[in-house]
């Protein structure tokens, strides 16, 4: 075990990767000789050569489609769209081809892998701050896995490379240098993990998330209230069954996503567990952003997000 | 060097005289570029003081292209910027408070603080917008030649080297071309996509890639604000008259990194260096003295134009933050006046040129 940033993690997964399965290439706007705009991909260009680590043109289009290609064709591509924003511009083949993929063939999968940087709070402004993850929510047959730290996003993304679907990878940009322990281990895709237990309110949330769900824990227990917050680590598919399983210790579930209110994962989140455990919830809400762009001044950007005390004030004010 | 090579020295090498219009002219664009770039060193100044937030990329090497091109647009016309937009919306004459404030995420800025560097609109200077999306700016102002041809109006796309590999170009110059749309399409190129090479990771070249789509393709030295607006004149001609868009390859460089986090370790020693002689502040400066414009008279421009910019700083980190409550709802009312843009209606609100541009 070594203690490095989650930036790190993520260039030793690739790194790991690369060097584990010559079908693996990487490419994307200056990731190869620049290192990432990041600093999330250096070295790897130098070790593992021109033909297996490479820049491109700002062409997403291209990126996108030639991924989908060469995944069909044995390759397993390792794709970074620098900022989540510019996902749009590389939809098409990810919706249209690569998600149908194993539906038409009926065996095969399309091996590939698209990283990309996402999230508010960097005071980037309305068009490099967005939470895309909603946009894609909806699209079936693609994997979007959203690690919170170091270890998770080292092995979820060697997961994500060695998964024979489409993989979105959402890296949070106010992630990249916290620090934590790291293995070896690969962290299955799918599975969310309970990172703090309590009994009297079940927080659910995802990458930064998790750490503001954590902060208001601490504050919640200074208040008599004990709450168990769970990483969901994958959106979809999520881990109904761990979130179920603490639902039925505490009967109250609040979801706090990053993101749009109105058609974000959280409210899948919540209907899965209403289906499921309508009898045994005594309340169950959604704690997101408001249905607006992200703003630029630090003042409308920092109310903008779910914070703590925001996330421990809700939950104090509906027991 | 690559590609736009050194050219010999500039003002020795003119021949030709400016008339004391041309004179007036060229002094008023040189005091517009000086502006932008006081503007672009006093939002570095402010990044590191930590009073300007995220990342900006700043426009310092670049002002003689947007100065140039918008010295020859009129009032119905409409501009399409890029991330690296400060001096596309000052050249339009977008005042220096009004744009600072919005970097310095006040209540007063052009956007309410809402923006920032990369997000700034403004209709009412004839701004669409500084888009944020590389290419974005190209279908932009493909749509708005659209709305403004039938008015006489033509539409202004800038956008960098880079943006030439996006599918946006390819698309949108095609576009343009079947329906003979009013566009300059103005090509900053400054050599870097970001970090890296633009001629590493391009084929052949960008001036016989909109040949190929049918539209004109002129190159210019981006460095010498009168040759960019004798190209723009030409171009926004051509518009008018209902022959189409143009390409204008603008020669130029960046002479700081892509962004605030980039140190730009991927230029060749000297390089920096050899453009920084070409600064288009300098080769104006010489080429307005080498025809008899008084150097006291442009060192009180300077002058000024500093003093303006301290005066706006002064004035901007004293002003009002933005309150969530002054934030727009989701939806336009449907009850507001059009603001889409219908360049009939927007030529009737009085336009701010305080640059003295046009």
């Amino acid at each position: 075990m070594s203690v490095i940033e989650l930036r790190t993690a993520i260039r030793d997964a690739l790194d790991e990767e690369l060097a584990r399965d010559e079908r693996v290439v990487f490419f994307g706007e200056d990731v190869a000789v620049a290192g990432g705009v990041f600093a999330a991909t250096p070295g790897l260009h130098e070790r593992h050569g021109d033909a297996r680590v490479f820049d491109t043109p700002i062409s997403e289009l291209a990126m996108a489609g030639a991924a989908y290609g060469a995944a069909v064709c044995g390759m397993r591509p390792v794709l970074e769209i620098m900022f989540g924003d510019f996902l749009p511009l590389a939809m098409d083949s990810l919706l249209n081809q690569a998600s149908k993929f194993h539906f038409l063939d009926g065996e095969r999968g399309c091996p590939l892998v698209i990283r990309c940087v996402v999230g508010a709070g960097g005071r980037f402004g309305a068009i490099h701050s967005q939470m895309p993850v909603a946009w894609f929510h909806g699209i079936t047959g693609i994997k979007l896995v959203a690690p919170s730290n170091p270890a998770d996003a080292k092995g979820l993304l060697r997961a994500a490379i060695q998964d024979e679907n489409p993989v979105l990878f959402f890296e949070h940009k106010r992630l990249y240098s916290l620090k934590g322990e790291v293995g070896d281990e690969l962290v299955p895709l799918g599975k969310a993990a309970v990172v703090r237990e309590g009994a009297d309110v079940t927080i659910v949330s995802a990458m930064k998330g998790v750490h503001d769900s954590l902060a208001a824990a601490e504050l919640l227990a200074d208040q008599g209230v004990e709450a168990e917050v769970i990483d969901l680590c994958t959106i979809r598919p999520f881990d109904v069954e761990t979130v179920l399983a603490s639902v039925r210790k505490t009967s109250r579930i609040v979801v706090v996503e990053e993101g749009p209110l109105t058609g974000g994962w959280a409210g899948e989140v919540l209907a899965r567990v209403t289906e499921h455990a309508l009898g045994e919830l005594d309340d169950a809400w959604r704690i997101a952003t408001a249905d607006g762009p992200v703003p630029y001044s630090p003042p409308l950007e920092d109310a903008f997000l779910p914070g703590p005390q925001r996330i421990a004030t809700e939950i104090l004010e509906r027991r | 060097m690559r590609r736009s090579a050194v050219k010999e020295p500039e003002a020795g090498g003119q021949t030709a005289t400016w008339t004391s219009a041309e004179q007036e002219l060229y002094t008023a664009l040189y005091r517009e570029m000086t502006r932008i770039r006081r503007f672009e060193e006093a939002i570095q100044s402010l990044f590191l003081k930590g009073e300007v937030y995220g990342t900006t990329h700043l426009y310092s090497g670049q002002e003689a292209v947007a100065v140039g091109v918008s010295s020859v647009l009129e009032r119905q016309d409409r501009v399409a910027g890029t991330y690296r937009g400060h001096g596309h919306a000052l050249a339009l004459g977008m005042g220096t408070q009004e744009l600072l404030d919005e970097m310095l995420g006040r209540a007063t800025g052009i956007n309410g603080g809402r923006g920032g560097s990369m997000n700034v609109t403004s209709l009412r200077h004839r701004y669409m917008g500084s888009y944020g999306i590389v290419g974005g700016s190209i279908a932009a102002a493909t749509g708005a030649a659209l709305a403004l041809r039938r008015e006489g109006g033509v539409a202004v796309a800038y956008f960098g080297d880079g943006a030439t590999n996006q599918a946006y170009f390819f698309e949108c110059l095609n576009f343009a071309h079947v329906f003979k749309l009013p566009v300059l399409f103005v090509c900053e190129n400054n050599l870097y996509m970001e970090y890296t090479l633009t001629t590493a990771v391009s084929g052949g070249d960008i001036q016989s890639r909109a040949a190929s789509l049918g539209v004109r393709a002129e190159g210019v030295d981006g460095m010498r604000v009168w040759d960019v607006r004798e190209a723009a004149a030409r171009a926004a001609q051509r518009a008018r008259a209902g022959e189409g868009p143009t390409l204008i390859e603008a020669h130029t460089y960046r002479f700081v990194g892509h962004s605030r986090s980039d140190p730009a370790r991927y230029r060749p020693d000297g390089e920096l260096g050899a453009w920084r002689e070409r600064d288009p502040l300098v080769l104006c400066r010489a080429r307005l003295e080498a025809d008899g414009v008084d150097g006291e008279m442009l060192d009180a421009l300077e002058a000024e134009v500093a003093d303006e910019l301290a005066a706006a700083e002064v004035a901007g980190l004293a002003a009002p933050w933005p309150d969530t409550a002054g934030l727009p709802g989701e939806f336009a009312e449907q009850t507001k006046p059009d603001r889409a843009g219908a360049p009939s209606r927007l030529a009737e609100q009085p336009q701010r040129n305080e640059g003295g541009a046009r």
